[in-house]
């Protein structure tokens, strides 16, 4: 087992004879969606390396099919809350690395003129924020909003199984259940909350918690976008067109350290999270394809540091 | 015409924003009738607008945040926190999310959102629901603070906070909603008002050059008041008081002009000492009176205590009119 959690809140367990349900050939949009994250997120941890990125970056190495999943449900009426770990929500939502980039180094093109950096990203409507449970009652607040200015539009808002430590979380649960308003939860549960195993920092599950506001709930361990996509398709419409909450656990692994090169799980989790890693075995079952836009985005995204690392600083003035 | 009372005032002032501004939405703990708020300020508003006026759960944070979210959307979010000792609650949404997402995300972003506080003692409710907790959100960048007070109309000075763009607190004295509203420029026989720049000036109706000049907001006005007439009557100390509705940032220039070359300024307020509402007010202004002030400026303050419930212990602890009557009478005569 990868921590000591209960099965249904800990990481995918990840039993050597069964093995996980193989995955199916995507799109080559969709692939290429992945791995620009994937790519996006590796060569930040080598500029960090080469000390280029200031700060701090929390990677979501190995969980980008949540996001892509997610993005591919929703439209350019729903509101998006991402966290910490949003490189992907937005990467997913608008496949602009330039400009993401552009924002963790402080360059020319940055999405937020570098002021808000990773944790701090408003563009349209897609905004994130560094305090966790915070964006859950402002997100209720949107869908509020949407529920009487865009009836069948959502608030759709990222959290991680830390976040659910907060209390506001569950203000803002009771809130949007009693005044049914159309907010999609999405929890990507990768087993450990900065060092702090699941089992350790929860008490019952995610489904216990959204079962207590009489709130819709669905748990996901597939790492497929197609399969996740079509049974996360209707549950999405319903949040839509009867204008309720829903709760949406995806049991993720998360590759990389919690920022830079603080992982303290032990050689044999490591191994095991790895092993569960989506695109080793999509790059099993599909080489070809795999080969090809891993190549594809690998290069891209070099481009793209390559040039935005030309970029001259941004400019910015408190007011 | 006798005038309303100060939670009637408001009470208007809240029905003419929703007939102006259809996007108006106010969200609290029991302000929907027939209750229409613990102190029915929010009377009526939910039998008219029954789609924009919503009873939430006891929930300060998620109700500050879900009006910190309408504001994004674009709607103009006035929550309200029943007692402002509950604003700790709310904290994080208004000092980590409204105020710095008006500049965090690299442009200017407006919300226009209020969140009004019954502020204050002198009740008898005790420790946990009469405090004056200005001073814990004094100082944060893209946060305003306001305080309701007789002098001013309300209707305009919520207008003025929600036009601004910038997130607000507006701490409402709770000892002002019975009191009526002055109106006409009165206070009584001896002292007349006037306005301007959003200060509130009282003085006597023939002015005279003033002793010392006191600088206050609504809750104090009052007792400040009853310890000008006792300064005046008893003690041959004339006075002034400047009543100013913005908190912060501190409005300096109006000050400036209103104390004019006053050698001797106080500055009172409920609260107890420390990282103060009148602190700022004294740092704003003392490099510019430096030079004709006879002495620093005074800070009048409540006690270094929790609030008692009882009526007479909570009297001792609390700025009175004899407080400041003492304070002002020390700092004339040295």
């Amino acid at each position: 087992m990868i921590n000591n959690a209960g099965p249904s809140n800990s990481a995918a367990v990840l039993d050597e004879g069964v093995g996980p349900p193989s995955l199916s050939r995507l799109s080559d949009a969709d692939l290429s969606s992945m791995l620009l994250i994937r790519h996006f997120e590796k060569n930040l941890l080598k500029l960090f390396e080469q000390g280029f990125l200031h700060g701090t970056t929390h990677t979501c190495l190995g969980q980008e099919y949540v996001p892509v999943t997610v993005t591919s449900l929703l439209g350019d009426a729903d509101h998006v809350f991402s966290n910490h770990r949003g490189h992907g929500h937005y990467l997913a939502r608008y496949a602009d690395a330039e400009g993401l980039l552009a924002e963790l180094l402080g360059r020319a093109g940055a999405v937020c003129g570098g002021v808000g950096g990773s944790q701090h990203l408003l563009r349209e409507r897609f905004l994130s924020t560094g305090v966790q449970g915070q964006s859950l009652p402002v997100a209720a607040g949107v869908a509020w909003n949407l529920k009487r200015s865009t009836p069948g539009a959502l608030a759709c808002v990222y959290t991680g199984d830390g976040t659910w430590g907060e209390g506001v979380v569950y203000e803002a649960l009771n809130i949007t259940a009693l005044w049914e308003l159309p907010l999609l939860v999405v929890t990507e549960n990768n087993g450990i909350a900065q060092s702090t195993p699941t089992g350790q920092h929860m008490a019952g599950d995610v489904r216990g918690r959204a079962a207590a506001f009489g709130i819709a709930y669905e748990r996901f361990t597939d790492t497929d976008v197609t399969r996740l996509r079509a049974a996360l398709q209707p549950l999405v419409e319903q949040v839509r067109h009867m204008s309720r909450p829903l709760v949406v656990e995806f049991v993720t692994h998360r590759l990389g350290p919690h920022s830079k090169g603080d992982d303290s799980r032990s050689p044999a989790e490591l191994r095991a999270v790895r092993a569960a890693d989506w695109a080793l075995r999509y790059a099993a079952a599909h080489p070809e394809q795999f080969e090809r836009i891993d190549a594809e985005q690998s290069r891209r995204v070099e481009q793209v540091v390559a040039e935005v690392l030309a970029r001259p600083l941004t400019d910015w003035s408190p007011r | 015409m006798t005038a309303p009372r100060v939670a009637n005032d408001l009470n208007t002032a809240l029905h003419r924003l929703f007939a102006e501004d259809e996007r108006v939405i106010l969200l609290g703990e029991d302000v929907c009738d027939p209750y229409g708020g613990a102190f029915k300020v929010t009377r009526g508003l939910s039998t008219r607008y029954p789609h924009r006026v919503r009873n939430t759960p006891i929930s300060e944070g998620a109700l500050v945040g879900v009006a910190g979210g309408l504001a994004l959307a674009g709607d103009t979010a006035i929550a309200e926190v029943m007692f402002a000792d509950f604003v700790t609650l709310a904290f994080d949404q208004l000092v980590n999310f409204a105020s710095k997402s008006t500049a965090m995300y690299g442009r200017h972003l407006p919300l226009r959102l209020v969140v009004r506080c019954p502020t204050g003692g002198n009740r008898g409710y005790g420790p946990t629901h009469s405090q004056t907790p200005q001073k814990h959100l004094i100082g944060v960048p893209g946060l305003a603070l306001y305080e309701a007070s007789p002098l001013h109309d309300n209707h305009t000075l919520l207008t003025r906070i929600l036009d601004g763009g910038v997130p607000a607190v507006l701490f409402e004295g709770k000892v002002l909603y019975g009191e009526r509203m002055f109106t006409g420029g009165v206070i009584d026989d001896l002292y007349g008002y006037d306005l301007a720049d959003g200060v509130a000036r009282i003085r006597l109706h023939d002015p005279v050059p003033p002793d010392c000049v006191l600088i206050t907001s609504g809750a104090m006005v009052h007792r400040t008041v009853e310890a000008l007439r006792e300064l005046l009557l008893h003690d041959e100390i004339v006075a002034e008081v400047l009543v100013v509705s913005r908190l912060y940032p501190v409005e300096r220039a109006p000050l400036l002009s209103l104390t004019g070359p006053a050698r001797r300024v106080a500055v009172i307020e409920e609260s107890t000492a420390g990282g103060t509402w009148g602190a700022e007010v004294a740092t704003a202004l003392h490099p510019h009176l430096w030079g004709t002030l006879a002495s620093p400026i005074r800070l009048i303050h409540s006690l270094d205590s929790i609030i008692p419930a009882a009526a007479h212990l909570e009297r001792q602890v609390l700025v009175q009119s004899g407080t400041i009557r003492h304070a002002v009478k020390e700092l004339v005569h040295g």
